[in-house]
């Protein structure tokens, strides 16, 4: 079946999504997507961030769609023709949600652990307004005490559901969900359980934004202070190929390996997760490669900081310099390589 | 008077009990359609009946029934939608409540038609009464041998169930209604697929609202030519209105489809006209998802011609000037309503029953509510109009399901048709705030300030 995106043509096959043939295209025609989650079955359609108009539906019926379409639930069409970054219907429904999804999102990037790896951060630096039009109080919730592994920070969380279907999926006795309705809707334990499955860690990989997050990291580094490596280790329970952040010679995380779309490729274990924070746990592959705009790429491997002098106080800066020290990281040079190729070059 | 289809028989003494249903002609259609007709005969009949979904959305329901799959091999199912929530119509409740064994009969014929041998009834958890009365009902109607196996010894089983919702106006959107059957979260489901190819739990279903079942029999009993012969245009048989507000006689009333809106608000058969005789200032007719309608559009549409209960009057040259006849939730308001405090009280409802799975909804309702809040009870600023116009059009035709249009419609509506009333109360906060407002004196009586206002 021929495709065909913001003018340019893709062949798919049969049962492709709109955002799937995006996505072999790449680019800019890449729809955004807060809820959808290749990997998990049932998910998208819920947050209409990825909606995107269809100009004609088919060869056999040319007509188009009259409402704007979510790419990650709707399937493709042989002679079908999408409209999505080129369109300005598509851009300011883009727009529209974004707001919507910021009306309550507390703006706490300053403090929130997933700042850097945020893809609503993400979403509103392309889709955003620098000024909201919601002056009202932002809804609230009660913090809740989900586990010792996990923190749960509800205020920020847009229902995107992906935890719940990871729990579905992929634990064993599940004992979270989403209470509730409305924009009352949380997600919390039933009934004040702990989340301790095997695979549970892996909800906060999939939260796209800072509702889920790693307590054994939480407040240690922001991840653009942090080096990330892929490794791996024997692990009986998952296939143990995970990305480990450092800071110096420490291991502050570890997460699953993400792709571009910052979907996991393996769903890790809790053990590797959690438990292995050892330079000795693990076989470091070398460094993981970043898109070129990423925050975390701040402190990639490809150049060498220049210099800053600060006029103050020594003791004041005690601290940075021995932050300074770790990030340097003396045991890796510069002339890494990536599958063969050197990275700064 | 017009004809009577659904509550002719409603004045029949003990018409709730079987016997007596059964000695006024009850249960004919099932003895008709499965001894003489044929499944397929059946479909044919309601095609040709021309009958509409009565839930509000209207779509032909011989057509959605022409749609299930029966080539799947997989069992069929026929739920009953009687999870009627949706504020100003209550209809259904009229229905189930006094003559039950219509909507049994009509379960029984679709059910045969459709090739289901396990249907439901889902009834929203608020009419616990009415549950009772239709568990009895069926259980009168299993003793009589109208359900279970082998039916009039056609060989033709079915088991019929009443399930109690929770509560939630979401559930009565069909796909939600399916999820909470299957006892999940009500959550509407994406479409595609729809429920005729993928409904309860993954099988062929057709859902349809109790009114819609309850024509069934007639259908079937007379013809369908008969019942396309009642009614005007595309709007074909009698249709359960369910008045309310600013009327002499608001109720339940059955009308043929095409009659003027003018005869059903002021004659003695139906709403009697205006309490206190006070001028009318607006209505909804179709439920308070729908549009709201000003004084000057009611009797007459955009076009000049008088105004009919039908569906294609009702929203005459689309969403701009017309609304829907819904789900016949008809609300009238006269001249001391106020439109900005209706409206956030609608908005309010559907922000507490927003299911929260997508955006624009979820985070929509709640800002529509709050700002309207603010308007209504003073505190509104000249921006927030277009801001309340600029979130309703983000919502509307963004979401999952059409609960968000539902809340996006009745503030366009009232914004396009009041704009001046909303204006007044952003620019004379203090006379809001001492509610001096259309509780004693209608608005007409306050418009000079905004006039001398702007001059």
């Amino acid at each position: 079946m021929k495709v065909t995106i913001d003018g340019q043509t893709i062949e798919v096959e049969p049962g492709t999504t709109i955002l799937q043939a995006a996505r072999m295209i790449g680019g800019e025609v890449v729809p955004p997507a807060m809820c959808y989650y290749s990997k998990l079955e049932g998910s998208g359609g819920k947050c209409r961030c990825c909606l995107v108009e269809v100009a004609k539906g088919s060869e056999a019926d040319p007509r188009p769609m009259p409402k704007l379409m979510a790419s990650c639930v709707t399937g493709c069409q042989d002679g079908m023709e999408v409209n999505s970054a080129a369109s300005e219907r598509v851009t300011d429904a883009r727009k529209s949600v974004t707001e919507f999804l910021l009306i309550n999102h507390p703006l706490d990037c300053p403090v929130c652990d997933q700042a850097g790896e945020c893809d609503l951060q993400n979403l509103s630096f392309k889709h955003g307004k620098s000024q909201s039009r919601f002056i009202e109080e932002k809804r609230t919730f009660e913090p809740e005490d989900i586990g010792d592994k996990i923190q749960l920070h509800m205020n920020r969380c847009i229902l995107c559901y992906r935890c719940v279907m990871v729990a579905d999926q992929l634990t064993d006795n599940r004992v979270h969900g989403v209470m509730d309705r409305g924009d009352h809707s949380n997600i919390s334990t039933c009934i004040s359980k702990a989340i301790d499955n095997e695979f549970s860690g892996n909800m906060i990989d999939v939260c796209p934004v800072g509702a889920l997050t790693d307590k054994t990291f939480r407040f240690k580094s922001r991840v653009w202070f942090n080096k990330p490596y892929n490794a791996h280790r024997d692990c009986p329970t998952c296939s143990g190929k995970t990305t480990v952040w450092m800071f110096g010679e420490e291991i502050q995380r570890v997460t699953g390996r993400k792709d571009e779309f910052h979907e996991v490729a393996d769903f890790i274990c809790n053990g590797c997760r959690f438990d292995h924070k050892e330079l000795s746990d693990w076989t470091i592959e070398g460094p993981r490669e970043f898109e070129k705009f990423s925050v975390i790429n701040q402190n990639n491997y490809t150049q060498k900081l220049d210099t800053v002098n600060i006029n103050t106080e020594k003791n004041i800066l005690l601290g940075r310099d021995q932050d300074r020290i770790k990030l340097s990281m003396p045991m890796v040079g510069y002339n890494e390589t990536v599958e063969g190729k050197e990275l700064d070059k | 008077m017009s004809k009577k289809i659904l509550l002719d028989k409603i004045n029949v003494p003990g018409i709730k009990s079987y016997e007596v249903y059964r000695q006024n002609g009850g249960y004919a259609s099932v003895e008709k359609a499965i001894n003489d007709m044929g499944a397929d005969n059946v479909v044919e009949e309601v095609k040709k009946s021309g009958l509409r979904g009565r839930g509000g959305a209207g779509f032909p329901a011989g057509l959605k029934w022409s749609f299930i799959d029966k080539k799947s091999g997989k069992p069929r199912h026929l739920v009953c939608n009687a999870d009627e929530s949706e504020p100003g119509t209550f209809k259904d409740r009229y229905l189930m409540e006094y003559i039950p064994h219509l909507l049994i009969e009509g379960m029984i014929t679709s059910s045969f038609a459709l090739g289901a041998h396990l249907s439901y009834i889902y009834i929203r958890g608020e009419y616990m009464w009415v549950y009772k009365i239709l568990e009895r009902a069926i259980a009168e109607a299993k003793a009589a041998g109208w359900l279970g196996k082998n039916i009039l010894g056609s060989g033709y089983d079915l088991e019929l169930y009443v399930h109690c919702g929770a509560g939630a106006y979401i559930c009565g959107e069909e796909t939600a209604l399916l999820e909470s059957l299957e006892g999940k979260r009500g959550n509407p489901r994406i479409k595609p697929p729809f429920p005729a190819v993928s409904g309860l739990w993954q099988n062929p279903t057709v859902v349809n609202n109790v009114e819609t079942i309850a024509s069934v029999p007639w259908i079937i009993n007379n013809s369908g030519d008969d019942y396309a012969k009642i009614g005007i245009g595309r709007s074909t048989g009698t249709k359960l209105i369910s008045a309310s507000g600013h009327i002499k006689k608001p109720g339940v009333y059955e009308i043929e489809l095409g009659v003027s809106v003018y005869e059903f608000m002021n004659s003695d058969e139906y709403c009697g006209g205006m309490i206190d005789d006070r001028p009318l200032k607006a209505l909804v007719p179709g439920g308070s998802s729908v549009p709201i309608i000003p004084h000057n559009l009611i009797y007459k549409t955009a076009a000049g011609e008088d105004r009919l209960m039908s569906y294609e009057s009702l929203s005459d040259g689309g969403f701009e000037t017309g609304s829907m006849l819904g789900s016949g939730g008809f609300i009238v308001y006269n001249d001391t309503a106020c439109i900005v405090r209706n409206t956030w009280n609608f908005a309010r409802f559907y922000h507490h029953e927003s299911c929260g799975q997508c955006s624009p909804c979820r985070e929509g309702t709640g800002w529509l509510e709050k700002v309207l809040n603010r308007i209504e009870n003073g505190y509104g600023r000249e921006e927030d109009i277009d801001l309340l116009w600029d979130i309703q059009r983000k919502i509307e035709g963004n979401t999952i399901c059409p609960l968000g249009d539902a809340a996006a419609w009745p503030v366009a509506a009232a914004i396009r048709h009041f704009r001046d009333e909303f204006e007044y109360h952003v620019r004379f906060p203090e006379k809001v705030k001492n509610r001096a407002h259309f509780v004693d004196e209608p608005f007409e009586k306050v418009r000079h300030l905004l006039q001398k206002q702007t001059v």
